[in-house]
């Protein structure tokens, strides 16, 4: 079957000025526990790759450097 | 691990814990402390330090048996009337009986509980008849208490790894699992005396009424995982009919939450503001008032904190915005809901199960053992009523405690490599085809008919056309298409669910009466029947693959209720005084 692709705004969001993924840094990717949350190899900054996200913030409360800020999908909010 | 997804490897260790939430930790750290020889593994699909219904924490306990507050005789009626009679008291009495000596447990590893002057426990009223809400002001810290205590025991932790199905041994025993990398597709088997099955809740089973898909009750991880394992290696399962339905803040779909609120004065109440439910403890009974309300003409439903004094408000904030869902303070925000001027719109779950909540799990006896020997079951998957997270901790430490003591009487059993050969190619196929179907709109697709057709109030003829869809699109499997390792771990997951959702389906419509209020309200047949339905309906796979159920007797009481106990949950509607399911 062919296929499309379709584009969703997600709800984390990433300061890349804060973030030091580039430093090795791994905390968001390594608690999401959905598994959403990507290191984009390029600019060495994390990033959410899927839109499957519980709101649940391990993510931003576990940030070294507060890069993260979670907000509630559009979908519910 | 292997360094290619070409192979499979082979471990082998003595208990394999599969969810490293709740249950799990503690289920690992019993039976090392049992027998400190054994080889302990806790398999997690995300990371132990944040997994499970509980990655967030949790703001109190829901069932604490305190000695002063409760008996465990008082605690097993509660519950057996909670459930209209459908328990095996035994398992309930043996998680009463440890309820206290977990509470002090975990106030020894650092869980800070909520205690009165005098150091004393705290405890809440929110059940209908006793006394057993603790709450934990600070429990967020719980899963670090509980990492701590993994770290201390030695026990080896493979987080990033799914299980996808179980093996048995040539006897049946339990003998094994097939794991699958998350971000690699990189497969292994575990070879195992004993599996301990602490997959939490099947949450998305149903889809919320947002259509997020991953805007669920429960934890998204908690696909159904547990429940299609086990049903596959054979055990049996239970209550699966009594789904998990939850009042819920709407949209944002977590908990309102009744154990925070009621013991500071919120409640539940109509458009009106008046209270309708004279009690807000989760049952099937007072769901039903629930939907009656929120379907009738003085709904929506609400909860209620406009009128409480400004320190009480606070107070709910400050527990309610950093626990369990912390985001809930920014989707009020949103909204330009304020909890002093605004009553907070409520809406119902989707269905699930979860026997944490209500009482859909894997078949297990007061040691937490399933009817397959060598495999446990503990916590939201287990088939406890009501056990909610103490529940959890109580059946993870019986059923590791237990599990060490098998260890030492039994020899690994092998596993049919032909066997591993087949689950290797079916776990893999989606990935391996060049397109098709993506398991995101399978996954849709299924949870939008879970809704359509299996959601209260069941009516029969729909549940038969829910069973024919189901079916449609097992046929799809076949064409499903992961374009990544990401991809694939949800194919893996999109099967639990489809599992769950045939035995939903079959165990409905095999109990021909209602009970439960809404979790098993069947329009065509509206009365309890006591006489044919007094009985655990079970379920299991059957010689065509498919799920059959049968009925397993009610096990003699171990506490008696009287007359006046018996009804006590079937009055809960304001003003009712008289049984309305």
């Amino acid at each position: 079957m062919p296929l499309a692709s379709l584009s969703n705004s997600v709800p984390v969001e990433v300061n890349e000025e804060a973030c030091i993924a580039d430093k090795g840094c791994t905390v968001c990717v390594d608690v999401c526990p959905l598994d959403v949350l990507f290191i984009d190899e390029d600019k060495g900054k994390a990033f959410m790759k899927y839109d499957e996200c519980w709101y649940c913030l391990p993510c931003e409360k576990d940030c070294p450097t507060n890069a993260i800020t979670v907000s509630i999908p559009y979908l519910l909010r | 691990m292997t360094d290619s997804k070409d192979e499979t490897e082979t471990m082998e260790v003595d208990v394999l814990v599969i969810g490293g939430g709740t249950a799990g930790p503690m289920a690992a750290v019993k039976a090392k402390q049992a027998n400190p020889a054994l080889k302990v593994a806790v398999l997690e699909k995300a990371n132990v330090k944040r997994s499970g219904a509980i990655s967030m924490g949790m703001d109190g306990l829901n069932n604490a048996v305190i000695p002063g507050h409760a008996t465990p005789e008082q605690y097993v009626k509660e519950i057996t009337v909670a459930n209209d009679g459908i328990v095996n008291q035994k398992t309930v009495m043996a998680y009463a009986q440890s309820s206290y000596d977990m509470i002090n447990q975990l106030d020894e590893w650092g869980v800070k509980f909520e205690k009165d002057e005098t150091g004393e426990y705290n405890v809440k009223k929110v059940h209908h008849m006793g006394t057993y809400v603790l709450p934990m002001p600070e429990g967020h810290h719980m899963k670090k208490i509980l990492y701590r205590q993994l770290r201390r025991h030695r026990i080896q932790v493979i987080n990033r790894y799914m299980a996808t199905r179980l093996f048995n041994g040539p006897d049946g025993r339990i003998a094994g699992a097939m794991l699958l990398n998350s971000r690699t597709a990189e497969t292994a088997v575990i070879r195992a005396k004993t599996i301990i099955l602490c997959t939490g809740a099947a949450g998305r089973l149903g889809l919320p009424a947002s259509g997020y898909l991953f805007g669920t009750y429960e934890n998204p991880t908690n696909a159904g995982d547990g429940y299609s394992m086990a049903y596959h290696a054979g055990a049996e399962l239970s209550g699966l009919e009594c789904y998990q339905i939850n009042p819920l803040i709407k949209d944002y779909n977590g908990p309102a939450c009744a154990y925070v609120t009621g013991p500071l004065g919120g409640y539940t109440a109509n458009a009106t503001g008046d209270r309708f439910i004279e009690c807000d403890y989760w049952s099937g009974q007072m769901m039903w008032e629930f939907h009656r309300e929120l379907e009738g003409g003085k709904g929506p439903v609400f909860l209620k904190l406009d009128h409480l004094a400004e320190e009480t408000v606070q107070e709910i904030e400050t527990i309610l915005h950093s626990n369990e869902r912390p985001s809930r303070g920014r989707f009020h925000d949103s909204r330009s809901t304020n909890y002093r001027e605004k009553m907070v719109e409520m809406h119902i779950s989707e269905i699930g199960f979860c026997s944490g909540h209500s009482a859909s799990g894997i078949w297990t006896d007061e040691h937490a053992r399933t009817t397959v020997p060598g495999l446990y079951a503990a916590g939201d998957v287990g088939s406890v009523p009501h056990n909610y997270m103490l529940g959890a901790f109580v059946y993870g430490a019986l059923a590791g405690e237990d599990a060490a003591a098998y260890c030492a009487d039994n020899e690994l059993p092998e596993i049919d490599a032909a066997e591993i050969a087949r689950e290797r190619a079916r776990v893999l196929a989606p990935l391996e085809r060049e397109s098709g179907i993506p398991p995101h709109q399978i996954e849709y697709k299924l949870r939008r008919f879970v809704n359509d057709y299996l959601q209260p109030p069941k009516v029969t003829r729909k549940m038969e056309i829910g069973k024919e869809r189901f079916d449609e699109i097992r046929a799809d499997l076949g064409r499903m298409y992961a374009a990544d390792p990401h991809e694939l771990m949800r194919a893996a997951e999109l099967q639990f669910i489809l599992d769950c959702a045939d035995m939903a389906a079959a165990a409905s419509l095999y109990r021909t009466e209602s009970r439960w209020g809404l979790y098993h309200h069947r329009v065509d047949h509206p009365e309890i029947d006591n006489e044919n339905w007094f009985v655990h309906v079970q379920t299991k796979k059957g010689e065509d693959g498919m799920p059959v159920n049968f009925k397993r007797e009610i096990d003699p009481y171990v506490v008696e209720l009287d007359d006046e106990d018996k009804v006590a949950y079937q009055q809960l509607r304001v003003g009712s005084g008289q049984a309305t399911s």
